[in-house]
């Protein structure tokens, strides 16, 4: 018995026969309690609102799909540079990285409107929010990981002459990689949040944009559509960054 | 052995150190000076926290010495060096390279034409029975393995000195004393300038031509003993009585000490 828990079947189909319960329950509790549509839509209902609609929803997907991506990206592309300079540079890190800090604790979402204010709509805004809510996980968790180099491994780069670029190369960034992953899965998780929420503030595409004028016309169905996408593209992107940690950290 | 005019490989002269840490300094070496002849093997024992890893960095130059000055072929000694190999005490291989790159990292860094650095690599994995394992990471190695690999590396260059901060201190008992024969076997062969770090006695006498005992903190030398057991040496110099009195009369030094310390 205990081999079978262990086992990949018990690992692949018993979640997907929990949910596949869950789905069953939701159905029968709909309709045998007799729930109205734009209350609380069974999962059927959703499943041929979400056909009916298939192009927007596949439209909309496209544009929350893009700027999550793309707001990740720069938030990565900026905060790695940043992390170096803070680690690398004593006066960034008694000045800046302080002012990084204090910024992390400003709730993004509230920041969203502001945004909007400034940077106008489009999909600039939005990929801004992501950037924002993206930036900091990465930026405090990659100092940390270039911070946490052990001092027997300078050491031993020391005692072979190795200049600071190698020392950087061949040391600090393999021992900061598992951190810099973490930063990103944090990321990733909440690059989807930010991207929503700057459609809430202020659009006229995206899933999150759906969400709002579905649930305002009682198109409850549709809602629960675009939720469901969401969540897959939430879940999608996780993995894929967690298939690249696999793929760069083999140790 | 011959008298030599030149001055010793090693050696230092009065070196001090204090660590200035929260609630008062820490002194870990109080004034001590030894030398390490070409060609010699030197052991320091002494009890744990006593300084001697900290004597070990000081004489790489990976420290500086708050008082003291350490000398190489009687040249004031500034920065590391290609000629000084070093074991450090956790074996410090890079889990992230396979054995081999990691064997071969001094060759990267020193630039070391890269064909002839492999083979070499190769033949110190072979003599030290790691053959086969050079696609491995450290992780997939056993402890004793993972210290053969940090000597490999160590001897990688091809060092005129080897300095081991305890290089079998983590390994049980039975790995330690192979270990300890294998180095003995290749010392013995090579002559390579050696100084080893231990706290097992027994093994300090059996390799050394010279003991440096230690006092618990702060570090001073108590003793410098010349070993004049007949070489070639192995299991059976154990039973030599000569090599009984050494290693009681070592652990007299070190445990009067310690009593000292206690009252
Ligand atoms: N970087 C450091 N900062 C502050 N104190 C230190 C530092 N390195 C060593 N010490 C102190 O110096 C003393 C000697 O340490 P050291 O590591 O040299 O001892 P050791 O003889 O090698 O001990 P062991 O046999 O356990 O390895 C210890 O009391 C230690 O706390
Ligand atoms: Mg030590």
């Amino acid at each position: 018995m205990a081999r079978f828990w262990r086992s990949e079947w018990a690992r692949l189909v018993l979640p997907c026969i929990s949910l596949a319960t869950l789905l069953v329950g939701w159905q029968l509790l709909v309709q045998g309690m007799d729930i109205e549509e734009w209350i609380l839509p069974a999962p059927t209902a959703v499943g041929s609102t979400a056909l009916d609609w298939r192009t927007e929803l596949f439209q909309h997907s496209w544009v929350t799909l893009y700027e999550t991506v793309l707001g990740f990206l720069v938030a990565v592309a900026i905060a790695l540079p940043v992390s170096v300079l803070v680690v690398y540079v004593p006066a960034l890190h008694y000045t800046l990285y302080p002012v990084l800090l204090a910024l992390q604790s400003v709730p993004k979402v509230a920041v969203a409107p502001l945004i909007t204010l400034w940077v106008g709509f489009g999909i600039a805004p939005k990929v801004m929010v992501v950037f924002l809510v993206c930036f900091f996980p990465i930026v405090v968790n990659t100092v940390a990981g270039l911070r946490s180099t052990p001092t027997s491994m300078l050491h031993l780069m020391t005692s072979m002459q190795a200049g600071p670029w190698q020392v950087f190369r061949r040391v600090r960034l393999p021992v900061a990689l598992p951190s810099i992953m973490v930063g990103c899965k944090v990321a990733i998780t909440l690059a989807v949040i930010g991207a929503v929420i700057g459609e809430f503030v202020g659009s006229e595409e995206g899933l999150g944009y759906l969400i709002l004028t579905s649930t305002a016309q009682s198109k409850t169905a549709l809602a629960f559509a675009a939720l469901a996408i969401l969540t897959l593209i939430s879940i999608v992107l996780y993995y894929l960054v967690e298939l690249l940690e696999k793929l760069l950290i083999r140790w | 052995m011959t008298e030599t005019i030149s001055p010793p490989m090693l050696s230092a002269r009065n070196l001090s150190k204090v660590y200035p840490v929260r609630g008062g300094d820490i002194q870990a070496l109080d004034k001590v000076s030894l030398d390490v002849p070409e060609g010699s093997f030197v052991s320091i024992v002494g009890a744990s926290g006593c300084g001697k890893s900290t004597l070990l960095r000081i004489l790489a130059a990976l420290e500086q010495p708050s008082a003291g000055q350490v000398f190489r072929d009687g040249r004031p000694l500034a920065t590391p060096s290609r000629e000084v190999g070093i074991v450090f005490q956790e074996h410090v291989l890079l889990p992230w390279l396979t054995v081999l790159e990691n064997v071969m990292m001094p060759a990267e860094l020193y630039k070391l034409p890269r064909e002839e650095s492999r083979a070499r690599a190769q033949e110190l994995l072979a003599m030290s029975g790691l053959s086969g394992f050079e696609d491995r990471r450290p992780g997939d190695l056993s402890g004793g393995m993972k210290q053969r690999a940090a000597i490999c590396r160590a001897l990688l260059p091809d060092p005129r000195v080897l300095l081991m901060d305890e290089p079998f201190g983590a390994l049980d008992a039975l790995t330690r004393e192979e270990l300890s024969l294998e180095m003995l076997r290749i010392w013995e062969r090579d002559r390579k300038t050696a100084l080893l770090i231990t706290h097992d006695i027994n093994e300090a006498v059996l390799l050394s031509d010279t003991v440096v005992v230690m006092s618990p903190r702060p570090g001073r030398i108590l003793e410098i003993i010349r070993i004049d057991l007949p070489r070639p040496r192995g299991p059976d110099t154990e039973l030599l009585p000569a090599f009984r009195e050494l290693t009681h009369h070592i652990r007299g030094l070190i445990f009067a000490q310690r009593q000292r310390a206690a009252s």
